[in-house]
């Protein structure tokens, strides 16, 4: 039973870490894109990295943090301008395709090596060269803390500090979110997801609030990745196609257009994923499958679950299944 | 597969249709299980009190020292076969990692750092790239990133015959996936998978199993043929009588595309494996400068297209692919198999990306898991460029796309080479989102 | 108002009844506008008014281009005759249509519609996973709430949100729907849908509102107070042009007929006239003239003794007329 417990600790861990929450964040942003707006954003990852960049670059380059932060938003802001200004206002799969590409774009010029310099080419950005300026804010004395049985440094590189604000960003967004959609501009956002036309013949902008919609999921996007760099280094190639695909399976799995669907959906995945590559390490011999094969087995079911969830509940853990983004 | 036999197994349930796709996926490549073996050797598990890092040298071979320092730990690992190495330590931190340069094979020199230094985190794995640069029997640099150098008119014509090389190969993937759009309106993702898949195929029958090349690629092509018309067998049509949007499938075929991608990792690992272990010969045509398989692989893209064109312009078949294409519905009001077309469709679609990803593995030196997914932004921006859904457009397309990634290598360097790639593709939705040869919707 | 409307019916009377005959007071003006899909022509019009405060009528047979030209003219398609910056037709030859005063040309969608000209579609675009009260809620115009920064603060749009409500719920009482508003639009029935659809069209108090086949599908027990609706409408001041096969209707409440064929206008006049033209009965009734055109006794009393019929597909009701 030592294994179980330790998977279940695992996945405690893993649930209450700053990289689940800073996917949670990207997470609602891909929510206000795809659940609330119909976007087919594949490039979620691409909003990260840049996010992640921004602020890296910046606080290297001597910038103060907020003056970071806002360069990382601002870049996003760009991106989402270049992307939708040429695809908003064709089919859905052009902004699919022009998406992934560029986010794929972004990760290849940035670990390229002409850019060694500002950006540390493939090897990427170590945390330590941007990370001080975030943890001289934190409050807390040094030192270590235990709160049931997590034992983290109170700052540090990867302690409760980033996991305090990580996780209130999570509950700003989130009600930041709420607080949109609730509104006339969000029922417009629904609408344009239902049908443009219609809302078009209504007398709104339907391009505008579609262009405004992929600029707040990719400023969301953006503070995801500075979240999930702040504990560990800037790697372009974790940042890749990869992580925009998990992003949307954690995102379907708690139930696109709701609010704590993306929230909840990333901390299960997390957990769920951790479960099921530690379960498959204990119970399949190593003869059959070897502990790297039981981490490749548990991407190969997120892939799957992925499939499952879209073809047999779309709606997700939370969502309902009459106010479902999908249109038939 | 007798109609009857298809007819019943079509009507089955998703539900229990759905395993047994899985099943033969893993089947098909069950296979390749022995050759993972070298990956096992030298493991690392990433646990709460553990973290990993790992790296593979591109183009490694076993026996270079690789040291990780740092926090008062001292690993010292090998790189296996394949160039991979994995070191554990226990404490999270800030390492410096070490190759050392003594032990790299003969031909292969260091060109980035050979120090670097890596944060880390318990229960974390941390990739380490060290970039090294060969230079092989045929004098061609074969390093992934090729340094700039004046433009000169013999480098203008080697990169356009670069060009027109990617471009052929491009234009067999792309085909397909144009097909598979017009035909049933699906972005496909998983296309691409379907590339890597036959480039990894063909390492198996040719590397693994020693089969002649041209034996080994008949057999690929049969197989990845028979994975897309199953494909559409299992998965596709009983989604589509589903009545699955088309939002939905597209998110089917990331979830496929995801799964694929580890389920090759699983088996192949993360290296770059090569189809054929001897250097090619190589071909002069003045300042060109091509490989026998180059020269070949081609030949035959020229000759498969073709054959494709004719089948689509001359056959009553091809024809009816045409009118599906066109529309659906009219298509099938005037007596065409609507889903018999499709299943053709996905079964030549899937047998052109195969023979893509063998032909691509044998010029390019190798093939990894990740290959396809590399040009699966490649093959997009062809198939949007030529039109979506027009056959001929894609194949236009494909050798625009080629040219311009290659001859992007003239003035950028490699990295920026996808990147031109896309900026000429969002410059094109700009002034003519219908792409070149594509029709103007009809709105409202 | 209703002075307004009794005059713009009163002028009309003055007016010749021939293909693109002016109006004393037209709202609208449309000139050469012609639009090609591939080798067929759908819409060519050479000349077209549209008379203030009046209701008109643009029938004709299946695949006349009413619809394309109602597309045209809301900024939905554009026409093949647009001016282009280069080798587009002269100025003299190129679509040209004035609303209100205002150049429509290369004014988009939205913009038609914030401008004053509200349209209908044929098949319906009810919002079906809003709730009824939702899709007329998103009908009113200049929503401060829309912009997304006021958006945040619920205090700065929420009197304006009660006003739409209440102007939200008093329209959907007046066309039955007040016990469905929380309803999603997407479980309505197809008549109720084309309902919602106009009265949500209604919450921006259009000048002119454009109804795709209003009538397709509505239930019958309805038709009679719809009808009311539109004269209604146009006792207040609005204009309403639509599209129908329904000749009941068409004669019912119809100040002027428009007719297309094959894409362009082949006769306008008041009902009664244009019914009797000889190129109308040509071109829209074909083979079929001597059918019964409509049985008037419908329309009049006795309307809620009516069974009620199965809503029908609006497609298969234009197959029955045409």
């Amino acid at each position: 039973m030592d294994g179980i417990t330790k998977i279940l600790y695992d996945m405690s861990a893993i649930a209450l870490s700053p990289a689940t929450a800073a996917f949670a964040i990207a997470a609602i942003g891909l929510n206000v894109h795809f659940g609330y707006t119909g976007l087919l954003n594949m490039g979620q990852a691409g909003f990260m990295l840049i996010g992640a960049y921004g602020f890296a670059i910046s606080v290297m380059n001597g910038l103060p943090f907020w003056l970071s932060v806002l360069v990382a938003i601002a870049a996003s802001l760009v991106f989402a301008l270049i992307l939708g200004i040429p695809t908003l206002k064709l089919r859905g799969d052009y902004l699919a395709i022009v998406t992934i590409s560029a986010a794929e774009i972004i990760r290849m010029v940035g670990r390229s090596s002409v850019l060694n310099a500002l950006t540390g080419g493939s090897n990427g950005i170590t945390g330590n060269s941007y990370r001080d300026p975030f943890n001289s804010l934190s409050p807390f004395p040094d030192g270590q803390t235990t709160i049931l049985w997590f034992t983290y440094d109170n700052t540090g590189v990867n302690g409760w500090w980033i996991r305090i604000v990580g996780w209130s960003l999570v509950a700003i967004f989130a009600t930041f979110v709420w607080l949109l959609m609730r509104s006339p501009w969000g029922r417009v956002l629904r609408g344009v997801r239902e049908d443009e036309d219609a809302v078009r013949s209504l007398g709104k902008n339907v391009f505008s609030f579609k262009l405004q919609s992929l600029a707040l999921g990719g400023f969301l996007g953006a503070m995801g990745g500075v979240l999930y760099i702040l504990p560990a280094s800037l790697q372009p190639d974790s940042m890749g196609r990869s992580m925009t695909f998990f992003i949307w399976t954690a995102l379907l799995l708690g139930g696109a257009a709701t609010i704590f669907g993306p929230v909840l959906g990333s901390i299960l995945f997390f957990a769920l994923r951790i479960a099921v590559q530690g379960l498959a390490g204990l119970f399949i011999p190593s003869s059959i499958m070897n502990s790297q094969q039981t981490e490749q087995f548990s991407w190969i079911m997120v892939g799957v679950a992925l499939m499952l969830l879209v073809i047999f509940r779309p709606q997700g853990v939370l969502g309902n299944k009459k106010e479902l983004s999908f249109n038939a | 597969m007798s109609p009857t036999a298809r007819k019943s197994f079509s009507h089955r349930r998703v539900r229990v249709t759905f395993g047994t796709l899985l099943a033969t996926l893993i089947l098909s490549l069950a296979v390749l299980s022995g050759s993972s073996a070298a990956v096992a050797a030298t493991d690392c598990v990433a646990d709460a009190s553990t973290a990993c890092f790992f790296g593979t040298i591109r183009d490694g071979a076993a026996g270079i020292d690789i040291l990780v320092e740092g926090n008062g730990q001292k690993v010292t690992v090998k790189t296996t076969a394949d160039g991979s190495w994995n070191a554990a330590v226990t404490v999270a931190g800030t390492y410096t990692i070490t190759l050392d340069p003594k032990t790299l094979p003969s031909s292969v020199t260091m060109k980035g750092e050979a120090a670097q230094s890596r944060d880390v985190t318990l229960g974390a794995r941390a990739g380490v790239l060290f970039s090294t640069q060969t230079t092989d029997a045929s004098g061609e640099m074969t390093s992934s990133t090729t340094t700039t150098t004046s433009v000169t008119w013999d480098r203008f014509l080697q990169q356009a015959a670069s060009g027109l090389r990617l471009g052929l190969l491009l234009a067999l993937a792309a085909v397909g996936l144009s097909l598979i759009y017009g035909t049933t309106g699906l972005s496909n993702f998983a296309h691409a998978e379907q590339v890597t898949l036959g480039g990894l195929l063909a390492y198996v029958f040719a590397n693994v199993m020693g089969l002649n090349i041209y034996i080994a690629t008949i057999i690929v092509v049969a197989i990845t043929a028979a994975t897309g018309y199953f494909q559409d067998l299992i998965l596709w049509k009983p989604l589509r009588k589903k009545g699955l949007s088309l939002n939905q499938m597209i998110i089917v075929t990331i979830g496929l595309a995801l799964a694929l991608q580890y389920t090759f990792q699983y088996f192949i690992g993360a290296s770059t494996v090569r189809i054929l272990q001897n250097n090619a010969e190589i071909v002069n045509f003045g300042p060109v400068t091509l490989t026998v398989q180059s020269l070949i692989a081609m030949g035959v893209s020229v000759v498969v297209l073709t054959l494709t064109g004719l089948f689509l312009l001359k056959t009553r078949t091809g024809r009816a692919t045409r009118a599906v294409s066109d529309n659906p519905a009219l298509a099938a009001a005037s007596g065409i198999d609507v889903d018999r077309i499709i299943r053709l469709v996905w079964t030549i679609a899937a047998g052109l990306a195969g023979l893509s990803g063998v032909m691509l593995g044998l010029v390019l030196n190798g093939i990894n898991w990740m290959t396809g997914m590399q040009l699966l932004l490649l093959l997009f921006a062809a198939v949007t460029l030529g039109g979506l859904g027009t056959a001929f457009g894609a194949l236009v397309g494909s050798l625009i796309i080629g040219m311009t990634v290659e001859l992007t290598n003239l003035i950028l360097p490699g990295d920026f080479k996808y990147a031109t790639a896309l900026v000429l593709l969002i410059l094109l939705l700009l002034v003519r989102p219908q792409g070149i040869f594509g029709r103007k919707e009809r709105i409202g | 108002m209703p002075d307004l409307s009794t005059n713009s019916r009163a002028q009309l009377a003055q007016v010749e009844a021939v293909p693109g005959s002016s109006k004393p007071d037209p709202i609208l003006t449309v000139d050469n506008i012609t639009r090609r899909f591939g080798g067929m022509t759908a819409v060519d019009v050479a000349h077209v008014e549209v008379q203030r405060g009046v209701i008109t009528a643009l029938i004709g047979p299946n695949g006349a281009g009413k619809t394309t030209f109602f597309n045209l003219i809301t900024g939905f398609d554009k026409p093949s005759s647009a001016p282009k910056l280069f080798g587009g037709p002269s100025r003299a030859l190129a679509a040209k249509w004035v609303f209100n005063g205002r150049n429509m040309g290369n004014v988009g969608a939205s913009k038609v519609a914030q401008l004053g000209m509200v349209r209908t579609f044929q098949l319906t675009k009810a919002l079906s996973k809003l709730s009824v009260l939702q899709n007329m809620l998103l009908g009113a115009k200049d929503q401060a709430g829309e912009n997304f920064f006021v958006a945040l603060i619920k205090p700065l749009w929420i009197a304006q949100e009660k006003a739409n409500t209440d102007k939200a719920l008093e329209l959907l009482e007046r066309f039955k729907l007040l016990e469905k508003k929380d309803d999603l639009a997407g479980s309505l029935s197809g008549g109720q849908k084309k309902l919602l659809e106009m009265a949500r069209a209604l919450m921006s108090d259009p000048v002119m509102i454009m109804l795709d086949e209003p009538m397709a599908g509505v239930n019958p027990a309805l038709t009679q107070s719809l009808l009311g609706h539109i004269q209604a409408l146009r006792d207040q001041g609005t204009t309403v042009l639509f599209v129908e096969h329904d000749m009941h209707m068409v004669r019912h409440i119809s100040d002027w007929v428009i007719v297309m064929a094959e894409g362009q206008i082949v006769a306008e006049g008041p009902a009664e006239t244009v019914m009797s033209n000889k190129a109308v009965i040509d071109a829209y009734l074909g083979a079929h003239h001597d059918t019964d055109l409509g049985d008037d006794s419908l329309l009049d009393e006795g309307v809620s003794q009516t069974p009620e019929k199965v809503t029908k597909d609006p497609k298969i009701d234009q197959e029955t007329h045409s």
